[in-house]
């Protein structure tokens, strides 16, 4: 057959039916819509996260308490009692590529000002936690060693709490109360909107954790110790250095395991772009089930047409079609019907991610190469399911055909 | 005739078998039509003769016999050159018209072209089949899709499009079957014409009326040749003023008369 009436035929064809047509390809462009928001979705999320995990700050390593034994059973990671303020101390002191370092404790505390009150977490930490998260003061100042070495009672506050009681005003040197401890604030924290986890971070009040050791969580030891290293490359020195420095502090004998996690900033990140991945697939793999309905409504469609057009075959085979002719006739109808429905998928999936997106608040990552794949895969959807009713017709024998009323 | 046969069937048999039935529809058929004839085939139903005409057509191959169509030996053929010999040699006329809905005449009739490969450039397949509807009287139609034309203006359409490959042999299925009686005269002048310039014809009828018009009328019976006449045709244009005179003639009471 003349190569370019093979397209044109198909064209015609498919015109000659144009509602059939339509409903058709809406079950790829449904699929391929599908595909290409998930992705997009997905992307989008991936993106987030990773932008989230940046905002944990720079070089920064997370160092959990060890399992504790209870009886000889384990009741869960960092809940032993095992990391002491010094241990973060001697971190910064005596491991160079550590520059700075603070032992962490949180609590959830009533927060009053005035006849205000707010639950929030009030976080104990030392005078370089900001340095290491990366985060800045928006007015006032950080707290400092000397704050740190006295306990004093000041407090840095999230954007939160400055909406929440004092409804916006500026809030330093106005004193709130934790527990009946007055607290001078010195400082408000720029805005840093979600974590990874979900909860606002900007719902937070920050102490000297020698103050909030003592007066408010009660607690002797840290729950986390945030450690911040030179550069990136010093991490995996600075692991080790910190794994047998705090070995040797917990007096730990060789058969011993650790009592503590070391946890890089780069597995953190890992962790959460591999869930948000997983989740990308799940969605995909679902929109991809879509798009296997709309290629099986294809060939049901295309099986439907050979039978209403045995009389159509066997004139052409008549007059000089071969079999294969006629295999590749309905072969390209199956594809250029599902090329549409790509095309009109993409344009749907465009803007489902753009409607998703704007609705959730997630960036929304168009990528080129969901696209193409879309595309490919509706070509290969229609060659796939295309080919049996194809054969079909080019099987047929003119005669038989000729006669079908 | 001789070698010089452009049809030549020698004993050929055709057997169908459906599981243990055996129906053997063609029981050693010869048959030979020199270039430029103008055959009717005729019989009953169950004669043969749609067997006899997918053979000629070479739709179907025969179960015994030899058949040599234009000098090729097309019985030993494989499929894909017999659709090239249909494309070339045959062209086909069908009773149901077979032409493709929603689909302009010229495009109807530019189908077979398609099939010739690179051959011919667009442009060639165009003025092809504008000409061929031309010959056919239709040139001013090119753009209708069947269902905007009428019976004879379809078969028209379905003879331009059996003409536009120049064939050597027309082959014509019962052309006649689903139309009235003054278009069936007006496509047997149109057949006729073919004929006049030389064409060579093979049409298949059951109305002994239509046969006439043939040079020679075939009659098969229970799958053999019972007859082979050749006769003076009938002129269909002779018939068509006939019947256009007998038209004027009537007076409006004798029309509306019960």
């Amino acid at each position: 057959m003349k190569w370019s009436a093979v397209p044109y035929s198909a064209l015609r064809a498919l015109r000659r039916n144009l509602m059939r047509t339509l409903l058709t390809a809406l079950g790829i462009i449904i699929g391929v819509g599908a595909v290409i928001t998930m992705v997009g979705l997905g992307q989008g999320a991936s993106a987030e996260v990773k932008e989230q995990v940046n905002r944990l700050g720079q070089n920064v390593v997370l160092i959990f308490p060890g399992e504790r034994q209870l009886g000889g059973v384990s009741i869960g990671g960092g809940s032993a009692n095992t990391l002491t303020a010094e241990d973060a101390r001697a971190l910064r002191e005596e491991i160079p590529e550590v520059i700075a370092s603070s032992p962490e404790v949180r609590s959830t505390r009533v927060v009053v000002y005035g006849n205000r009150n707010w639950a929030t977490r009030v976080y104990g930490q030392s005078h370089d936690y900001l340095q290491i998260r990366n985060w800045g003061v928006e007015s006032g100042e950080m707290f400092t060693e000397e704050h740190v070495a006295e306990a004093a009672l000041v407090a840095v506050v999230g954007q939160t709490i400055v909406e929440e009681l004092f409804e916006g005003s500026d809030p330093i040197g106005e004193t709130i109360r934790v527990r009946g401890l007055p607290l001078e604030i010195i400082g408000v924290l720029e805005r840093k909107g979600m974590s990874l986890m979900g909860s606002v971070q900007d719902d937070i009040v920050i102490v000297p954790y020698t103050t909030a050791f003592q007066r408010i969580s009660g607690r002797t030891h840290a729950m986390v110790i945030n450690v911040q290293v030179f550069d990136e490359e010093s991490m995996e020195i600075a692991r080790v250095k910190i794994a047998d420095l705090l070995r040797e502090r917990h007096r730990l004998a060789p058969y011993q395991e650790d009592d503590f996690t070391i946890q890089t900033q780069e597995e953190v990140a890992q962790m959460a772009t591999e869930t948000s991945r997983v989740m990308t697939w799940l969605l995909a793999s679902i929109a991809g089930i879509s798009l296997f309905v709309g290629g099986i409504g294809i060939m049901n469609v295309m099986l439907v047409s050979v039978t209403e057009r045995t009389r159509e075959v066997g004139l052409r085979l008549a007059v000089g079609a071969r079999g294969p002719d006629v295999l590749l006739q309905f072969l390209i109808e199956a594809v250029i019907l599902c090329l549409l429905g790509g095309i009109g998928g993409i344009v749907v999936g465009l803007l489902g991610t753009e409607i998703i997106a704007s609705i959730a608040g997630w960036p929304a990552l168009f990528s080129a190469e969901a696209m193409i794949i879309a595309v490919t895969v509706s070509a290969a959807v229609g060659l796939f399911f295309g080919f049996y009713p194809a054969w079909k017709a080019s099987r047929l024998d003119p005669i038989v055909a000729l006669r079908r009323e | 005739m001789g070698e010089s046969g452009l049809v030549r069937l020698k004993a050929i048999e055709r057997v169908y078998r459906t599981g243990r039935v055996e129906v053997r529809a063609l029981r050693g058929v010869d048959l030979e039509v020199a270039r430029g004839e103008f055959v009717a085939i005729m019989g009953p139903s169950g004669s043969g003769k749609s067997t006899l005409m997918n053979i000629l057509g070479c739709l179907d191959q025969p179960t015994a016999g030899n058949y040599h169509l234009d000098g090729q030996d097309v019985a030993r053929m494989r499929k894909g050159e017999l659709a090239r010999i249909r494309n070339r040699i045959l062209g086909f006329v069908f009773q149901a018209f077979h032409l493709l809905p929603r689909t302009s005449a010229q495009e109807n009739v530019e189908l077979p072209l398609l099939y010739r490969d690179e051959e011919l450039s667009w442009k060639d397949i165009h003025s092809r089949a504008r000409a061929a509807l031309e010959k056919v009287g239709l040139g001013e139609r090119l753009d209708h899709t069947p269902n905007e034309l009428s019976g004879g203006q379809k078969q028209r359409v379905a003879i331009a499009r059996a003409l536009v490959t120049e064939p050597r042999v027309l082959l014509a299925d019962e052309p006649t079957g689903n139309l009235d009686s003054r278009t069936t005269l007006e496509i047997i002048d149109l057949i006729q014409g073919l004929h006049r310039q030389g064409l060579t014809i093979l049409m298949v009828t059951h109305e002994p009326d239509i046969a006439r018009y043939a040079q020679r009328t075939i009659t098969l019976r229970d799958g053999l040749m019972a007859s082979d006449v050749r006769h003076t045709p009938l002129d269909a244009r002779q018939a068509l003023d006939d019947w256009t005179e007998a038209r004027q003639d009537m007076t409006p009471t004798e029309v509306v008369a019960p």
